[in-house]
């Protein structure tokens, strides 16, 4: 049977290049990069090239790359690194309702260490409302985080005008702390701290940190056709961080634990690979896309496209159809070898509907009916196309069993 | 629809799997379908909703037909028509001992759920009882 993998947001296979340079150290280069020998530092030496390859991609310097476990790790070394460290300087937070998981239940986690954190709304299309976020800004703003793109409905932030807004705080809260407070520690830095999970935008958007003009840089492999187990997170070297592992020197004593030399070589080979396959395959997937969408919504009554028509990940659909449940609908697809998700609650842990749907203002009933299929390098026309022949039928069939009468 | 089977590991049991892909005794068409009772369960914003309508033989009060439809989720799906399969074979249940099926008798015979889908199963016995309650309500109104 045929297999469609749709789910490339969730996860992606190893680019065979990428994996080709992670052999040596998973075999005859295994060395400890701590250890003094020459089998040390070669794999100290590897890990510094893929710190450099990195920053090189993000036009920041090698040292400001902090190699860490996964996406979620650097989410939260972000959130609690920054917290724990400006504590004594505020304690407030802000994010968007729409972050992933990784930084809202680190938010939430503080929230009961006594900080405040504000969850900024975002508009129907899953843009943060850029006004909520000035109010929310005062002089006890430790960190904002707002992610780069959005994993499940794909919209992407103004990330720039997010750090304008941001830039121009501080501008004014420096001139007003000249004149009142006669503090030193105030000089010491420009807070808030502004953080960015850029996940899902890695191999599809800009990643140049002064474009973006973000402090704090969320990335992983997993997602760009890289390795699992591995991330990173980029922080300007103007500011501290708290480890939230300890135990060891590495990472300049950011994240202790004997380095994995070939999840970062495979990682950061996969970033580079990614980087220049990425104008090439955000026009293909784009056209891709935007086919997909024409067609499914035309063809299928009662369904609608969830998130922003223009301002969206290339390889992002993410799709609502009244009426049936989601779970029922990915168990019924995967039974014609296509692989997709849903942010029905029936997937998920606390059996509520997706936290990003619902903050968009889609009904719960439409979010248990949501469909997300994303594309990657292997996403060809031929495959989209056999979804649209089978994708009408599975949603006809489990409306014509299901209880709710359109 | 052509079927195939992919030999990997399923979210549910193989004979909860059956009966979400092919469930038993749907309801199709409600208007040529005359019902003696009529009970609904759960809520659209929760993911999952059911009706179920049942038949009784008045002779017997045994249950002699049961069809449903449900809005929900796979094991939704699967225990509705794991229940409905129960309560009409072997020449049907009787309406008392239907009244006191346990939620745990459908998953057990589903081969068991995952805990948290607990509540699925719970829902088309919710449907049932409201079902016969109002297939008991018509006919105490008759006499």
């Amino acid at each position: 049977m045929r297999k469609i993998y749709l789910d490339y947001a969730a996860t992606t296979y190893i680019d065979p290049r990428a994996l080709q340079k992670m052999k040596p150290y998973l075999t005859k280069a295994y060395g400890n990069a701590s250890s003094l020998y020459s089998l040390g530092r070669e794999a100290k030496a590897a890990i510094e090239k893929s710190r450099e390859d990195i920053a090189k991609i993000l036009g920041a310097s090698s040292g400001e790359i902090v190699f860490t476990g996964s996406g979620t790790e650097s989410a939260n070394l972000a959130i609690f690194g920054i917290a724990r460290a400006y504590r004594d300087y505020g304690n407030h937070l802000i994010v968007s309702k729409i972050e992933h998981k990784a930084v809202l239940e680190s938010a939430k986690k503080l929230e009961k260490e006594g900080f405040r954190v504000t969850y900024l709304n975002v508009d129907s299309q899953g843009i943060v409302k850029l006004n909520e976020l000035k109010k929310a800004l005062n002089k006890k703003t430790i960190l904002v985080s707002i992610m780069y793109a959005n994993n499940e409905i794909g919209t992407i932030q103004p990330i720039s005008k997010i750090a304008e807004i941001i830039s121009n705080f501080r501008k004014q809260s420096a001139k007003r702390k000249a004149q009142s407070v006669r503090d030193s520690r105030f000089a010491i830095c420009d807070l808030p701290v502004l953080h960015t999970d850029a996940c899902q935008a890695a191999g599809s958007l800009s990643l140049k940190i002064r474009e973006l003009g973000v402090d704090l840089l969320t990335l992983n492999g997993s997602k760009i056709y890289g390795p699992k187990g591995v991330g990173c997170l980029y922080v300007n070297k103007d500011y501290k961080i708290e480890p939230l592992i300890v135990g060891g020197n590495q990472e300049s004593g950011l994240r202790a634990g004997t380095e994995n030399t070939a999840l970062i070589a495979g990682f950061s080979e996969a970033l580079k690979l990614a980087e220049k396959l990425k104008k090439r395959e955000n026009r293909r997937l784009k056209t891709l896309r935007d086919y997909f969408i024409k067609k499914v919504l035309k063809i299928i009554p009662g369904s609608r496209l969830n998130g922003h028509t223009r301002k969206r990940l290339p390889n992002n659909i993410n799709l609502s159809f009244a009426g049936i449940e989601g779970e029922s609908l990915v168990l019924r697809l995967d039974q014609y070898g296509i692989f997709a998700s849903t942010g029905s609650a029936c997937t998920s842990q606390d059996l509520a509907p997706s936290h990003v749907l619902l903050a968009i203002g889609l009904p719960a009933e439409l979010a248990h009916g949501s469909l997300r299929l994303s594309l990657g390098r292997k996403t060809a026309k031929r495959d989209l196309d056999y979804v649209l022949e089978i994708l009408p039928k599975i949603v006809e069939k489990l409306r014509t069993m299901s209880a709710i009468k359109l | 629809m052509k079927k195939k089977k992919i030999k990997t590991n399923w979210l549910y049991s193989q004979t909860a799997k059956e009966h979400f892909l092919n469930p038993k005794n749907v309801l199709w068409d409600e208007k040529n379908y005359q019902a003696d009772g009529k009970g609904t369960a759960g809520n659209p914003i929760c993911g999952d909703q059911m009706a179920l309508w049942i038949k009784v033989d008045p002779k017997n009060q045994k249950i002699k037909d049961c069809k449903w439809r449900t809005y929900g989720c796979a094991s939704a799906i699967a225990a509705t028509s794991m229940l409905s399969v129960m309560v009409t074979e072997k020449g049907g249940m009787s309406v008392k001992k239907a009244l006191n099926l346990k939620p745990q008798q459908i998953i057990k015979r589903l081969g068991g759920l995952p805990n948290l889908k607990f509540h699925c199963s719970v829902l088309g016995q919710a449907a049932l009882k409201e079902a016969i309650n109002d297939y008991l309500k018509k006919i105490s109104s008759k006499e």
